[in-house]
């Protein structure tokens, strides 16, 4: 057992684990910030991603010893940090994720959001090719990733100002919908 | 993973005096650079030792340079990451960026290093499994050669067939990239590919000739003025893994059409160390990139580049698939 001096979230932190300890065990298991998960503990599934001086690594393949002195950033620091650059509510990403239904089980999701930060801080107008690059780390058992690509692409448009292209079937669906709910009020109507 | 007492020392001598010299001791006491293999091996109980030498207060081993003479020094620490980025790498030494820039995934080219990239042990699921008593874990057998084998070796194989995992050190053979292993008594240097030994030909349950006491410090990349290369790696998946198969290939050309004057190539993913093939890399000189006679000469490599082959139960398709990469490859640079 050791006193480790760590940098979270923007709190200097005296936490005292075991020497052999993952950031990830000290993350969950010292600190309570039960947001990284722990999915295959061994490097592949990129549930654990944390940002390390604004880069994303797996907290599960990192001993906590080696980042003192080093700015962790995990999924609870985001809000905090949106909010104290001037920002309002939720980082942009995590609201795009909200918005477009980027989960289901929710596993993946703080990594995934991780590393789309680390992703859109480093370059605020990737191409659809560098986002699927810049997640590929990320395994996502349940949405197939589309809405998670939607997601990223929504949080750079807004940021850009710009409102994403609708895709051809978002295009057909939107007028189609339109008609639909109108017979669908006079069916029920009737 | 169990306990472990974990070590900083500030000095590469402090580091080396960590260092057991006895070889049955080698296990018991590891570097510790990214851990970005070291950790899932000790996670997987596969080594378990009982202190960790941390290299990364070591001043100066994650440093990328071009010496004076042109010749690009990669200290062991350097990230993979870094080395993708690094703009000299990328612009003279371009398959060395390409292979970094394929390792894994960004996380894990944020931590992983070039030495341990070059140190990290097989992937074979056999190996990895903590409760097959392989050849490599020193038991009595090669599972993979009668066994599941769809990843395993067509070339240089027996008795393990395990295939070298390293991305980057395909890339660097290439370039004929020496390496400095330095121990208390001194450092020595020799060529990657030197540095790499087959299971028929030393410890099968090593893939180095690393002793116990060394560690590998720089990888020096020899100016090549008027080279080109590239890294071609073919995956399973279209998101991060490792290679099923990949080509390295390196042309030093001149004239109008670009004229192939000398030749590298070296195969990775099908051979337990990068599969140097110089008589293939041989029948690209003397003809012009993009010509009609240049891609009969990559076909002709193709087929040189595979003599020997002895493709397992499940493996065989790596023949065509490490053709196929070459012509790719060499197209790739024609197009440059």
């Amino acid at each position: 057992m050791g006193v480790l001096h760590l940098k979270i979230n923007g709190d200097d932190l005296e936490v005292a684990a075991p020497g052999h300890w993952t950031l990830l065990e000290v993350l969950r298991y010292r600190l309570g910030l039960t947001g990284s998960k722990q999915g295959c503990d061994k490097g592949d599934c990129g549930a654990c991603t944390v940002l390390l001086d604004g880069k994303p690594v797996l907290a599960c393949l990192t001993l906590a010893a080696t980042v003192q002195g080093r700015h962790v950033t995990t999924i609870e620091g985001l809000l905090p940090a949106h909010v104290a650059a001037g920002g309002k509510g939720a980082d942009p990403v995590q609201d795009a994720f909200d918005r477009c239904g980027a989960l289901q089980c929710g596993f993946c999701q703080s990594g995934m959001m991780l590393s789309a930060r680390a992703l859109l801080n480093r370059n605020p107008q990737p191409s659809d090719a560098e986002i699927k690059d810049a997640l590929s780390g990320n395994l996502c058992r349940c949405t197939g990733y589309t809405q998670i690509l939607q997601a990223v692409e929504l949080a750079i448009c807004e940021a850009a100002g710009r409102t994403p292209t609708p895709r051809s079937w978002e295009r057909a669906s939107c007028a189609d919908s339109g008609a639909a709910s109108a017979s669908d009020s006079g069916e029920r109507s009737a | 993973m169990k306990a472990f007492e974990f070590a900083s020392p500030v000095t590469l001598d402090q580091a080396l005096a960590e260092l057991p010299n006895d070889v049955a001791k080698r296990d018991s006491v590891k570097l510790f650079a990214g851990g970005q293999d070291l950790l899932t091996e000790m996670k997987e109980h596969l080594v378990e030792p009982t202190k960790l030498v941390n290299l990364k207060r070591v001043p100066g081993l994650d440093r990328i340079e071009l010496a004076p003479d042109g010749t690009l020094v990669i200290g062991c620490l350097a990230t993979l990451g870094a080395l993708a980025e690094h703009a000299e790498t990328k612009n003279f030494f371009t398959c060395v960026a390409e292979a970094a820039r394929s390792v894994g995934s960004a996380q894990i080219r944020s931590q992983g290093t070039v030495g341990g990239n070059l140190n990290q042990r097989p992937r074979c699921w056999y190996y990895r499994n903590e409760h097959a008593p392989c050849l490599k874990k020193g038991g009595t057998e090669c599972f993979a050669y009668s066994g599941l084998n769809k990843y395993n070796a067509i070339l240089g194989g027996g008795p393990s067939y395990i295939v070298h995992p390293s991305d980057l050190a395909t890339a660097l053979v290439a370039l004929d990239a020496q390496v400095t292993l330095r121990s208390a008594k001194g450092e020595r240097t020799m060529a990657l590919e030197k540095f790499y030994s087959l299971p028929s030909e030393g410890d099968v349950t090593r893939e180095t000739v690393l002793e116990p006491a060394e560690i590998l410090t720089h990888v020096r990349v020899p100016a090549k003025s008027g080279w080109q290369s590239t890294y071609l790696k073919f995956k399973e998946r279209g998101s991060y893994d490792f290679a099923l198969a990949a080509v390295a290939v390196a042309v030093k050309s001149d004239g109008a059409p670009r004229t192939i004057r000398d030749a590298r190539l070296v195969l990775g993913g099908v051979a337990p160390k990068p599969w140097n093939v110089p008589k293939a890399a041989a029948a690209l000189v003397g003809v012009a990139l993009g010509s009609a006679e240049g891609a009969a000469s990559s076909k002709r490599a193709g087929e040189l580049a595979v003599v020997g082959a002895e493709p397992l139960a499940h493996n065989a398709y790596k023949v065509p698939l490490v053709q196929g990469l070459i012509v790719k490859a060499i197209e790739a640079l024609a197009a440059r």
